[in-house]
């Protein structure tokens, strides 16, 4: 195979040489080469080497449809593996490396695959690589891997961003070919938003890749007479270089735009690629069709490749394949491009059509070279590249010599987007191919898509299904006037490898890229496969990253062979998204590093930043964990020393997290009612209640406090965890539940700071904070207690005497904009008490030695029994939960309830999610009664305690039991305690 | 895919969240919430589902836009939406019979 570059003709500037590499081997191609062409130009036929067998192979395609040359494009972090160097526009300065070689592309040691070809053959992923089971991670799993060995990621960061990006429009135009520049201009002159989405740099499609006449222009003529005309068009958006990848539902689309520099090559600023949604009423999917290769033994050797291939090198860029070609033909289309072969002065050694007797109109074409009709490929010859071609006709062989064998099998019409949303295609007898015979979800298949292969009739057809759609949305388009243009011969005929055809059938390959053959198939078909999508998983025919465009149908034709079915009996597999590749980057767009999802500071972080403070994720939120000293460099000495703090003088932390729901209407307290599993309604006005909700299906859904402000003014308190869920429910509840309710639920989670003070001294501190300088006595504002009131001068506020830490405690709530002054003001006139900053470390401590259930607890798989909150269920109303909390199953004794644990030896450490199994018990599942929930270091009680759920468990106080922990390798002898480890009685809050 | 909702319009799929299968909830006496009656009722109300191949309505939630809970009557077979309404209201409950009228009969 000697491709070469012709003298005149084709789209390519012969002014601009460019530069590039290939292997590092200097090349020059010209501006408007693809990276294939230019490589076809420089004679180089061999640009890669199979996935299986590593077999030498060479351009087939000339767009997405090419199996075999992909390649690594660029350098460094911006090495791009996989890429088709049929998609590649040249430019200056490309690095291209040829993939699944080693050492070298010549000369590659892996083509001993080749000789174990057993091995590799159809299911070998599922047979070959089975057994013994210990061979496959230090055996089989590097051999797959290295062998395999399509591209190298980078291993490198990213370098360059790529955006996102939504269009709208009513009409969404996929392929500028000659059907979708009709659809677009019929469309765009009728004022619709029209979107034209084209993969390739220009408009055009085929009209650039034949010989073809429109009125008195040519392909690229016409092409650019419609673009400048669209370009002109107020309404209708062009995106080059972009290929529509989806379709999901509800006409969303998605779309990868690459930003090209000014000589094609990546952009220079801005995005690399740009990944569009496109919301689109309508639909006409242009995207051409795609031709057949023919299966014969020994079809990949370098210098085969398909006739529209050959076609549109030799007219787009003016690049001939070889020197000496045979053409290898089941349609005209062979014929053309015979034709265009001798006018292009190359030697045309025969044409061989698989049918019986030449197409007419072709007489010239048969003056001038050797016609083979009703003939059969026997086999190629070369090494690496085609040097002959074996035809069988009439029970002789005839060997022809060649470096091109150009083949042309007939056409599959692209429409893999029209069975993304699950539609299959049907078979066409009369088309010869599967097609989708009507409008699926708004998209119409238009042209060669939709079998429409004579270009006037290509042409109506893009107008026609613009028309349609806009039918669809009640708006009138008229037809363009079509150019006037020669007929174009589209005979065909089936040509499908049958189990009679010559050679071995091992050497006849039907999925180039996956490396599966015809004997493959048969394997398949032998071992019980039928169905489309049995054949193609088992084989991985068609999985492959050029989709199956052009192996799929092949593939199929065999199994129907040997099945003795139809092509339509057989039917064909869904096409699945991505139809071009998308790369990894594109889809996450900006959304990476700290973009990657959003980030919720508290009113106050700024001052938790300030001190040094450690922050935990809590959800999106980074919350303050404990805030260390000068020379603390242990957590666990700061954060006791935070907890001695609050027990004994007094301490402030961030509890802005929680959420807060304010609840207001006349009937906000029967409201109350329904969600909470407890009486709000009964809460007096300037009381907070201890609150618990409860899920339908009878277990705890959240807890918190409640708050009455005045008769029909609440506010809600929940967990930061929960905050979001539970507010939804709440709206559930008003909107959907009870919607006759007078009440209306706000959240205003983000509207207040809020600050807990807690400890003996926090009254004085709050005191000192409060406008109104009224006395926080226990008296005054006992325990429960809640006001609305003014603090730093004026400031609204809210307080209540509300503590999580067993100590007596405040919580204030300012506006959000005043938190971090709050804190400052609390910082300062506490100071003479000795007040200090804590953590959520600390406040876990404290509430755990307090046993108040959090998070840990609160599960969603504990009940109100469980938790040992059954007291506070109201028996005589309706609420969330409240039937199918009292079956037996929810207040069974024997389910694991909450308690405490200690351990036997002080000093033995415990840990959340140990195993509680009875003493003298062995450690198995049966023996399993429960689970340590939450674990921390008491530094008031000098030893480990642990809050747990345990059968039987409050029954069981003073037992000793095991707490096993089988990960960490631990087991621990403890007892069961009541959960309240510190203040029992409850008088710490009542100071 | 885009949600059409009554009070914001089309609004991207991301902006909702779904709770599942619209139904209502049983209402029964104070004096009855205790009996099998009513444990009967409610566990068919949490646990039983009718999972249609057909057209279904559903319970959905706009939080990231009008925060209204929505009936969105959806054909499981296509994701086509047949209707949305703002649910508690007696259009949504009309919209729900009529889905359930429109279910096709489970497969034997």
């Amino acid at each position: 195979m000697t491709g070469h570059r012709l003298p005149a003709g084709g789209l390519v500037d012969r002014a601009r040489p460019i530069p590039f590499r290939f292997d590092g081997r200097p090349l020059t191609g010209l501006a408007g080469d693809t990276l294939a062409s230019a490589l076809l130009a420089n004679g180089v036929s061999v640009v890669g080497r199979s996935f299986k067998y590593h077999r030498p192979r060479g351009l087939l395609g000339a767009g997405q449809e090419e199996p075999n040359a992909l390649m690594e494009i660029g350098t460094g972090a911006r090495r791009e593996p996989n890429v088709k160097a049929t998609t590649v526009e040249l430019h200056a300065g490309l690095e291209a490396a040829s993939q699944n070689r080693w050492p070298s592309l010549r000369f590659d040691l892996m083509a001993v695959n080749g000789l174990m070809k057993p091995v590799f053959a159809a299911g070998f992923y599922y047979k070959t690589f089975m057994w013994p089971a210990r061979f496959w991670e230090t055996v089989y799993e590097p051999l797959i891997r290295r062998a395999a060995g399509l591209g190298r990621a980078s291993g490198l960061p990213d370098p360059d961003r790529d955006a996102h990006a939504t269009l709208h429009c009513d009409l969404l135009v996929v392929g500028a070919g000659p059907a979708g520049l009709m659809a677009a201009l019929a469309a765009g002159r009728a004022g619709a938003r029209v979107v034209l989405a084209e993969e390739d740099v220009r408009l055009g499609g085929r009209l650039l890749a034949e010989k073809v006449s429109l009125d008195d222009a040519d392909g690229p003529a016409f092409a650019a007479t419609v673009a400048a005309e669209l370009a002109a068009l107020p309404t209708v958006t062009v995106l080059t270089r972009t290929g529509v990848s989806s379709v999901h539902d509800g006409g969303l689309w998605l779309a990868l735009e690459r930003h090209a520099g000014p000589d094609g090559g990546p952009a220079t600023a801005g995005p690399r690629h740009t990944l569009w949604t496109i919301v689109a009423r309508r639909a006409v999917a242009a995207a051409g069709a795609v031709e057949r290769p023919l299966v014969f033994a020994g079809n990949d050797r370098p210098g085969v490749m398909l006739a529209g291939a050959v076609s549109t090198y030799l007219h787009r860029h003016a690049v001939a394949a070889g020197r000496r070609a045979v053409v290898a033909t089941a349609t005209d289309a062979g014929w053309v491009l015979a034709r265009d072969l001798l006018a292009a002065g190359v030697s045309v050694a025969a044409v061989v059509d698989t049918r019986q007797a030449a197409p007419t109109g072709f007489e010239a074409v048969a003056a001038a070279t050797r016609v083979v009709t009703g003939a059969a490929l026997a086999g190629t010859r070369g090494r690496p590249a085609l040097t002959g071609v074996d035809v069988v006709a009439d029970s002789r062989t005839i060997r022809l010599d060649a470096d091109l064998l150009a083949v042309s099998g007939g056409f599959n019409p692209s429409i893999q987007l029209m069975s993304h949303l699950g539609d299959r295609p049907a078979y066409d007898p009369a088309l010869g191919a599967y097609r989708m015979a009507g409008p699926v979800a708004g998209i119409r298949a238009a042209g060669a898509a939709n079998g429409a292969y004579d270009l006037a009739a290509c042409l109506r057809d893009g107008a026609a299904a613009a028309q349609a759609a806009l039918a669809d949305l009640g708006l009138t388009a008229a037809l363009p006037d079509l150019p006037a243009t020669d007929p174009t011969p589209v005979g065909a005929a089936a040509a499908y490898w049958t189990p009679k055809a010559p050679g071995k059938a091992s050497a006849a390959f039907v999925d180039l890229q996956h490396d599966v053959t015809a004997a493959d198939v048969t394997l398949a078909h032998q071992e019980g496969y039928r169905s489309a999508e049995h054949l193609k998983r088992y084989t991985t025919l068609g999985m492959a990253t050029d989709q199956g465009r052009t192996a799929t149908v092949d593939g199929l034709a065999i199994m129907a062979a040997l099945t003795g079915r139809s092509l339509a009996e057989t039917g064909a597999p869904i096409a699945r998204p991505p139809v071009v590749p998308l790369p990894i980057g594109a889809l996450a767009g900006p959304r990476r590093g700290a973009a990657f999802r959003p980030v919720r500071l508290t009113p106050v972080h700024g001052f938790a930043e300030e001190r040094k403070a450690v922050f935990l994720d809590s959800g999106a939120w980074k919350r303050p964990q404990w805030y260390p000293l000068p020379g603390e460099t242990d957590w666990l000495t700061t954060v006791n020393r935070e907890v001695a703090a609050v027990r004994a003088g007094v301490g402030v932390t961030d509890v802005s997290t929680l959420g807060k729901i304010e609840i207001e209407g006349p009937d906000a307290g029967a409201f109350l009612d329904k969600v909470y599993a407890n009486r709000p309604s009964r809460i007096p006005v300037g009381r907070s209640r201890y609150g618990l909700m409860l899920r339908e299906d009878g277990f705890v859904l959240d807890d918190g406090t409640v708050t009455r402000f005045s008769e029909t003014r609440f506010l809600a308190s929940v967990s930061t965890a929960h905050a979001a869920a539970v507010y939804r429910h709440m709206l559930f509840c008003r909107q959907v539940l009870w919607p006759s309710l007078d009440v209306s639920v706000v959240a205003v989670s983000d509207a207040w700071a809020q600050l807990a003070i807690a400890g003996p001294l926090s009254p004085a501190v709050v005191a000192a904070l409060l406008d109104d300088g009224r006395p926080i006595t226990a008296e005054t504002f006992p325990p429960m207690a809640a006001a609305e009131l003014t603090v730093l001068g004026g400031v609204k506020a809210r307080l209540a005497a509300v503590s999580f830490s067993g100590e007596r405690a405040f919580e204030l709530a300012v506006p959000a904009s005043v938190g971090d002054r709050l804190i400052r003001q609390v910082m300062a006139v506490g100071a003479p008490h000795g007040i200090v900053a804590y953590g959520t470390e600390a406040m876990g401590v404290m509430r755990v030695e307090k046993g108040h259930p959090a998070a840990a607890e609160l599960n969603g798989q504990t009940t109100a029994h469980d938790l040992g909150l059954h007291r506070l269920l109201a028996r005589d109303k309706d609420h969330v939960g409240r039937v199918l909390s009292a079956r037996p199953g929810l207040t069974d004794p024997g389910r694991p309830r909450l308690v405490g644990l200690k351990p036997v030896d002080p000093a033995a450490r415990l840990r959340a999610g140990a195993h509680v199994i009875p003493a003298g018990a062995s450690a198995t599942a049966a023996n399993d009664q429960g689970w340590i929930s939450s674990a921390v270091w008491s530094p008031t009680l000098g030893h480990a305690i642990a809050l747990a759920f345990v059968t039987h468990g409050p029954d069981r106080m003073g037992e000793t039991v095991r707490a096993w922990d089988g990960i960490r390798g631990t087991d621990i002898p403890v007892v069961i305690v009541p959960p309240a480890f510190v203040d029992p009685e409850g008088a710490r809050v009542r100071v | 895919m885009l949600i059409p909702c009554p009070f914001c319009g089309p609004r991207d799929l991301g902006e909702f969240s779904v709770l599942g299968a619209a139904r209502a909830r049983p209402v029964v006496a104070v004096a009855d919430l205790d009996g099998e009656a009513a444990v009967a009722a409610f566990a068919a109300y949490v646990y039983e589902r009718e999972n249609p191949a057909g057209p279904q309505a559903e319970h959905w939630f706009h939080g990231a836009g009008c925060q209204h809970w929505l009936t969105v009557v959806r054909d499981t077979r296509t994701h086509a939406i047949l209707s949305v309404t703002s649910a508690g209201t007696d259009e949504a409950a009309q919209s729900l019979e009529a889905a359930q009228g429109a279910a096709p009969e489970a497969a034997p």
